[in-house]
C-alpha cells in the first residue's frame, strides 16, 4: 500500500518536473461551448451540431472540454446563457441565427474570449462567422423536386423569413423551375424552428393544398413523417431523416460541421485563431446530401447527381443570371452570379414565385 | 375551394384542437373545485411520453391511451399531495410542476426520439362515413376528437346535474362553507385535480399519437398554456371549451392554409386573435363580478382551505 502510494507521488512530482521544464505550450485543453435553438434529439439542425461537436471530441480527444447548451431561445434567455458560458469558456459557437445581437454584445463585453456565430453576418475583432452554402444543396433539391412533381406544386415549411431561409427558397424555386417551367411553390411560414404538431399541421395544409414535395426550412422530422403517411416525396434537412421517411426522403441535405469545429478549435489552441467570415458548401463537404431515394427516376437521379458534381467543381452557381426579383425588377443580368452581399441579407422572392412576401 | 379540402380543413381544425379541448375540460373542473394548477403543461408532456412509450412496444392504441392518462395523473398526484396536505402555494407549485414535467420527459424520453410509431388514424363508421360531405365531415373523425367532445358533455353533466358535481362548485365557490356543513374538501379537490392531470395526460398524448408520430421534447410547445387561457375564455363553462378550442385550432390551421393560397393576411395578427379575446373577456368577467351578475367565477380559485377543526 505505502509501496503504492510512494510510486504515484514519485510519477507527478517527476511529471510536473517535465511539466515545468516543457514550459506551457497551452497544454491545458481548450474550453469550448456550444448554445443550441432545440434538443439534439430534434434529428435536424441541432442534432446536426451535436453530431459536428462529437467529431471534435473525438479528434481533439483530452485537448477539449466541450459545454453544450440545449433549447436556448432566441431572447434574453440567450444573452444570459452566452454571459455565464463566457466566464468560463475560451470559444463559444452560438449556432442559431437569432443569437447574432446577444452574441455581438455579450463579445463586447468579453474580449478575450472568442465567438462564432453560425449564420449571421455581423463579424467583429473576436466574433467570427460561419455558415454553409445551403442553397447549393437546395439547389440540386429543387432539381429533384422539380423532377418527381405530378402536381407541379412543391411546399416550402418556412420558420422565419431570415436570409439564409428566402435564400433557400430562391435557390430550390430556380432549380425546380430550370427543369420543369410548370412548377409552383407553395410558402407556409410557422413562425417558430422547432414545435412538431405545428410542422406537422403544415405538412398537412401544404399537401391538401395539392403539394407533392415537402421541402422544410424547420428542426424537427414531423413534416417527413407525414409526408411518409400521405405517400408524398420530402426533403430531409441538416441531418439524414430516411428513418422517418423510408418511401418519403427523395434525399435531403446534410450539414457537416464537425471539420470546420476542429480546425477552429485547434487554431485556438495553436494560438492562431483570428476572426473570419466563412462560407462553405458542397465543394468544401459542409454541405452534404442524404442517399437518393432508390425510386427516384433514373434521369432525375442523373441530373442530380451531375448538379452535385458541377456545384463541388464549380461549374454552376446558384444564382446566375438573368434572374428578376419578383416585381420583376432585374436583379442579376446575363451570366452574372449573385454577389455575396446580396446573398447574405436576401430579403426579396425571385420572379415566378406567387407568395407574397412576409413582412 | 373543393370538397375534399375543405373536409381536411375541418379534420384538421379538430385535430389541432383536441389536445386543447382535453387539456382545458380537466383544468376547468380542477378550478370549479377551486384550485388553481399552472402544472397543464408538465402534465401533458408527460401524457404525451407515456402514450408514445406505450404505443411504440406494445403498438396497443388503448393501452398507450391508458398510459397518457396514468402518467398524466402520477404527475397531478404530486401537485395534490403538495398543494392539498402540505398546503403549499398552488402557483409555484404548479409552475414546479410544468418545469419538472418537462425536465422529467426529456430525460426518460432520450431513447424514444429516433423512434416512430403506427399512428391513431380516423375511424370509419360503415354506411354513415359514406355519406357525400357529411360523412366524412361528421362520421370519420379521430376517435379521440370524439372522445374530447363526450368529455366535455360528460363534464357539464357532471358539473350541473350531479349532486356531487353541485357540491365541488360549491367547494369551489366558499369551502369554509362547505366544510362547516359537513363535505369533504381535501377529498374533492384531491379527486379533480387528478382527473385534470388525466385529461391533460390523453391531451399531450394526441400531439403524439394522433398529430404527429414522433417523440420529440418539448413538443407541446406551450398548449397547456393556452388551455390554462382557455378555461378563462370559457369563463368556467364547458360548452365554451370547445368554442375556444375550435377557435384556436381553426386560427393556427385556417392562417396556414391561407398562405398556402397566398391570401393577404398577417398571422402574426391571427395568432394574436385568441389572445385578445381571451383578456376582453377577462375585463368583461370582472365588471360582470362587481356588478355581481357573475355566478361562473370560482369565488376560493388558487386559496389555500387550511381546516381548523
Amino acid at each position: 500500500m505505502s509501496n503504492l502510494k510512494f510510486s504515484s507521488v514519485l510519477k507527478t512530482s517527476i511529471l510536473s518536473l517535465v511539466l515545468a521544464f516543457t514550459g506551457n505550450v497551452s497544454a491545458d485543453p481548450v474550453k469550448a461551448a456550444f448554445v443550441y435553438i432545440g434538443p439534439t434529439g430534434d434529428h435536424g439542425w441541432t442534432y446536426a451540431h451535436h453530431k459536428g461537436v462529437n467529431h471534435l471530441k473525438s479528434v481533439m480527444g483530452d485537448d477539449v472540454i466541450v459545454t453544450e447548451v440545449e433549447n436556448v431561445a432566441e431572447n434574453s434567455d440567450s444573452e444570459r446563457v452566452i454571459t455565464s458560458l463566457a466566464r468560463k469558456n475560451d470559444i463559444i459557437f452560438t449556432t442559431s441565427f437569432g443569437y447574432m445581437n446577444p452574441t455581438a454584445k455579450v463579445a463586447a463585453r468579453y474580449p478575450d474570449v472568442k465567438f462564432e456565430h453560425a449564420t449571421g453576418y455581423m463579424p467583429s475583432e473576436n466574433v467570427a462567422t460561419y455558415q454553409a452554402r445551403f442553397y447549393e444543396g437546395r439547389h440540386v433539391l429543387g432539381r429533384v423536386a422539380g423532377g418527381v412533381t405530378k402536381s407541379n406544386v412543391l411546399g416550402w415549411i418556412g420558420s422565419f423569413p431570415i436570409p439564409e431561409v428566402i435564400r433557400d427558397i430562391n435557390s430550390a424555386y430556380l432549380a425546380a423551375k430550370s427543369v420543369n417551367p410548370d412548377v409552383e411553390m407553395k410558402i407556409v411560414w410557422v413562425y417558430t424552428w422547432y414545435d412538431p404538431g405545428k410542422e406537422a399541421d403544415a405538412a398537412n395544409a401544404l399537401i391538401a393544398q395539392g403539394a407533392d414535395v415537402l421541402f422544410q426550412h424547420t428542426d424537427s422530422t414531423a413534416a417527413m413523417t407525414i409526408a411518409e403517411e400521405k405517400g408524398v416525396y420530402a426533403f430531409g434537412q441538416a441531418s439524414n431523416m430516411i428513418d422517418w421517411g423510408p418511401n418519403a426522403q427523395a434525399t435531403g441535405i446534410m450539414n457537416d460541421w464537425g471539420p470546420y469545429y476542429v480546425e477552429r478549435v485547434q487554431a485556438l489552441k495553436d494560438g492562431t485563431w483570428t476572426s473570419a467570415e466563412t462560407l462553405r458548401g458542397v465543394k468544401e463537404g459542409m454541405v452534404k446530401f442524404a442517399p437518393m431515394n432508390a425510386n427516384l427516376p433514373r434521369d432525375v437521379k442523373n441530373d442530380a447527381m451531375k448538379a452535385i458534381i458541377d456545384l463541388a467543381t464549380g461549374a454552376i452557381h446558384p444564382f446566375t443570371g438573368p434572374i428578376n426579383k419578383q416585381d420583376g425588377s432585374p436583379w442579376l443580368a446575363e451570366g452574372e452570379t449573385a454577389p455575396l452581399g446580396d446573398l447574405l441579407g436576401m430579403q426579396f422572392y425571385v420572379e415566378g414565385i406567387d407568395s407574397q412576401f412576409p413582412n | 375551394m373543393n370538397e375534399s379540402l375543405f373536409v381536411n380543413i375541418i379534420i384538421g381544425i379538430t385535430i389541432a384542437s383536441a389536445p386543447l379541448i382535453f387539456a382545458a375540460i380537466g383544468e376547468l373542473l380542477v378550478e370549479r373545485s377551486g384550485v388553481l394548477n399552472l402544472g397543464v403543461e408538465g402534465m401533458m408532456i408527460v401524457g404525451a411520453l407515456m402514450g408514445f412509450v406505450v404505443q411504440f412496444h406494445t403498438g396497443n392504441p388503448y393501452l398507450a391511451i391508458l398510459a397518457a392518462l396514468f402518467g398524466g395523473m402520477v404527475i397531478a398526484s404530486i401537485f395534490a399531495f403538495l398543494t392539498q396536505y402540505l398546503l403549499t402555494n398552488q402557483v409555484a407549485t404548479g409552475l414546479a410542476l410544468t418545469l419538472f414535467g418537462l425536465g422529467f420527459s426529456a430525460f426518460a424520453g432520450r431513447g424514444y426520439t429516433e423512434e416512430t410509431i403506427q399512428l391513431i388514424t380516423a375511424t370509419h363508421i360503415p354506411i354513415l362515413s359514406d355519406i357525400p360531405f357529411i360523412g366524412p365531415l361528421l362520421f370519420s373523425m379521430n376517435p379521440l376528437v370524439y372522445l374530447s367532445f363526450l368529455m366535455v358533455y360528460l363534464v357539464w353533466w357532471f358539473l350541473f346535474k350531479t349532486k356531487q358535481g353541485l357540491i365541488l362548485r360549491s367547494i369551489g365557490d366558499n369551502h369554509d362553507a362547505a366544510h362547516a356543513i359537513g363535505h369533504n374538501v381535501v377529498r374533492y379537490r384531491f379527486i379533480a385535480i387528478l382527473f385534470g392531470g388525466a385529461m391533460a395526460g390523453i391531451g399531450g398524448a394526441c400531439l403524439s399519437l394522433v398529430q404527429v408520430p414522433i417523440w420529440g421534447e418539448d413538443m407541446t410547445a406551450g398548449r397547456g398554456w393556452i388551455a390554462l387561457g382557455l378555461v378563462v375564455f370559457a369563463s368556467w363553462m364547458p360548452s365554451r371549451v370547445v368554442l375556444g378550442a375550435l377557435l384556436f385550432g381553426g386560427i393556427t390551421i385556417l392562417q396556414l392554409h391561407a398562405q398556402g393560397f397566398n391570401i393577404r393576411i398577417s398571422a402574426q395578427y391571427l395568432s394574436m386573435l385568441p389572445y385578445l379575446a381571451t383578456i376582453f373577456i377577462l375585463v368583461a368577467l370582472r365588471i360582470r363580478l362587481k356588478n355581481k351578475t357573475n355566478r361562473t367565477v370560482p369565488n376560493c380559485l388558487g386559496r389555500i382551505f387550511h381546516s381548523t377543526t
